[in-house]
């Protein structure tokens, strides 16, 4: 019981480094398990099956929509915006480039069908999430030009009531809003000609 | 005085000592613990929090045994509360008036603590607890105010949750974690049942006990910011000191007194507060495709919400509040004054703190009202105000001309 203190016991029969490295090592593996431990509890905060469930696609006929209308669905708990635009509606947006923050959608969310000029696969159909793309509220349509409410040299589309964002009938946002991103726009297809499906597109296609 | 250690005293208060130290607990805290004898009227606001603290957990405890959780009873509970339970009304406008009443002294209790100096060496961990327990208080807040599941339950809560989602990589797959699901949903409010009832009130009586604790280190700061501990008498007793009982606990109870008919006042005569305690929207059931005219949240949250809506870009938006909220953490450090109390303080420092309070207090209005284009450019001149308080804090407080602090404590009022 000679040996110096760090390789061998010490005078009281103690290997100090021996007990510091059980020490350490105890420790680490005590903090993996806390950790494995908190997984299946940090895990349950996600959306359950029912919820998931509860995200199954929803389909709308488009032909019943007059242009120049709007109907608002559900889809997974975010209201789910589909217009039908009329040919003057759609002739006039290419003139609100110049004031748009991103008008070409490259900072934006939206599938690869919709990031064009349009922001949409047909022309006459805009689907958009009805969510501002600042904090969550509502934006409400506006889609006459020249709003009273809103001012002069509104171009007709979305205005934000909480925060006064504005966008365009493309979804697209205009200078001087607090939202940075154009509106955003979910996964879709047609299924025919008039059927609209939201929640399915070439990307979801064999996996839902 | 009390008995010397080891000597048994009898019967049964004897009999409980030799188990549990609760005479000596007694002692050293409240009869022999000496608190500065300067105290003026911004030293209730800390008894008055703890009484709110008490208010509030004791009139949550009855409104959960009537409360349903739920996206589909939620709000009729509420209903039910009010117009059925006997004194449900009371016991919810106790709760509801007490969520109000704690932001207005722990606010006090805040800007005491910027007049004296009380967060300055040594009480910086004592300031670091206190300001812990005003952050989980905002998230209690925040939370109890989604479970009515009225429509602005749920659009105050879709818009603070979507603050996460400007986090930049995770931010929507945190959102989406948070919530439970695709939205704002039965699953959000169940959680936030459980955080507001459990899991936040546990945590915040641990930081009121550490705050507590931390004070008994260091002792009470007063109006002079002077260390009562570094003058005793041949006693060994600070000589600018009293006891804490029977002196200042008398002292508490008339400040208590005075706050329970302010309180009193509310609850019974105008519980909404003409629409800033509990707003119009909520009286409306939640409903996820109509938003409210107008989005505010509960005037206690409206300085930031201004400071959000003053930058027009989100990420920014969201990172300035929580900058704001974060920026009193630092005060301890951004403070180079020799001086603690602002009686001895340059003019430089008053000139400060005053353009901090009233930009606090305009940012509060700003927030409680629609962001038309004038307010938002207010709220942008004031949001550089409050700001500037903290950033040119460390040059501010050196260049100041202070005044020599007395050795004794002085009397004003």
């Amino acid at each position: 019981m000679m040996s110096a203190a760090g390789s061998g016991p010490d005078d009281q029969g103690v290997d100090q480094s021996r007990r510091k490295f059980l020490t350490v090592a105890t420790s680490a593996t005590a903090a993996v398990g806390a950790v494995f431990a908190a997984t299946p509890f940090v895990s349950s905060w996600k959306p359950s099956e029912r919820a998931r469930a509860a995200g199954a696609p929803v389909e709308l006929d488009v032909s019943q929509l007059e242009p120049g209308q709007m109907v608002t669905l559900i889809w997974r708990k975010q209201p789910i915006y589909v217009v039908r635009r009329s040919a003057e509606e759609v002739k006039a947006l290419p003139a609100n480039d110049s004031r748009l923050k991103d008008p070409t959608s490259a900072e934006s969310d939206q599938p690869p069908y919709a990031k064009n000029e349009m922001r949409s696969r047909r022309a006459d159909v805009l689907v958009l999430i009805g969510t501002c793309t600042h904090l969550g509220c509502l934006p409400k349509p506006h889609f006459q030009p020249a709003d009273v409410e809103i001012g002069p040299d509104w171009p007709g589309g979305f205005f934000c009531p909480c925060h006064g964002s504005k966008f365009d009938l493309a979804g697209r946002v205009l200078d001087g809003s607090p939202a940075s991103v154009n509106l955003r726009i979910p996964p879709y297809s047609f299924k025919n000609d008039s059927t609209l499906v939201i929640g399915t597109d070439e990307s979801t296609q064999g996996v839902a | 005085m009390a008995a010397p250690e080891g000597t048994a005293k009898p019967g049964l208060w004897g009999w409980i000592n030799k188990r549990l130290p609760a005479e000596d607990f007694v002692r050293s805290q409240l009869l022999e613990y000496y608190a500065p004898k300067n105290f003026n009227v911004w030293y209730f606001f800390g008894s008055l929090a703890l009484l709110v603290l008490v208010i509030q957990l004791l009139s949550g405890i009855f409104l959960t045994m009537f409360y349903k959780v739920g996206e589909a009873t939620a709000f009729d509970s509420v209903e039910y509360i009010m117009r059925e339970v006997n004194y449900g009304w009371l016991i919810r406008y106790l709760h509801s008036t007490g969520a109000s009443a704690f932001f207005v002294v722990v606010y006090l209790h805040m800007f005491r603590a910027l007049l004296y100096g009380s967060y300055k060496a040594p009480r910086e961990l004592l300031w670091l607890f206190g300001m812990l327990v005003y952050l989980a208080l905002m998230a209690e807040a925040f939370m109890g105010y989604v479970l009515p599941w009225g429509n602005m339950s749920y659009w105050g809560a879709q818009v603070i949750v979507n603050l996460f989602s400007t986090i930049p990589v995770v931010g929507p797959g945190l959102v989406e974690w948070i919530r439970g699901d695709y939205g704002i949903a039965d699953a959000t409010l169940n959680r936030f049942f459980a955080l507001h009832v459990v899991a936040v009130p546990l945590g915040l009586l641990l930081l009121v006990a550490l705050h507590l604790v931390a004070l008994r280190q260091v002792g009470s700061n007063n109006p002079d910011g002077i260390e009562i501990k570094e003058h005793k008498g041949p006693d060994g007793k600070p000589l600018d000191g009293i006891p804490f009982h029977p002196y200042y606990t008398v002292k508490d109870v008339v400040g208590v007194g005075v706050f329970l008919i302010a309180f009193a006042v509310v609850v019974f005569f105008v519980p909404t507060f003409n629409d800033i305690f509990l707003e119009k929207p909520n009286f409306e059931p939640a409903n996820p495709l109509s938003t409210p005219e107008h989005i505010a949240p509960v005037w206690y949250f409206t300085p930031f919400y201004a400071m959000l809506r003053a930058v027009p870009d989100q990420r920014l938006g969201a990172l300035l509040m929580l900058l704001a909220i974060l920026a009193f953490f630092f005060l301890p450090w951004l403070d180079r004054s020799p001086v603690k109390s602002v009686r001895y303080r340059g003019w430089i420092y008053r000139a400060f703190l005053t353009v901090f309070t009233v930009s606090f207090l305009v940012l509060m209005y700003l927030g409680l009202k629609p962001a038309s284009v004038a307010y938002v450019y207010a709220a942008r001149v004031f949001t550089a105000g409050y700001f500037a308080f903290f950033v040119l804090m460390p040059f501010y407080t050196r260049w100041d001309r202070t005044r020599p602090v007395p050795t004794r404590v002085t009397f004003h009022a």
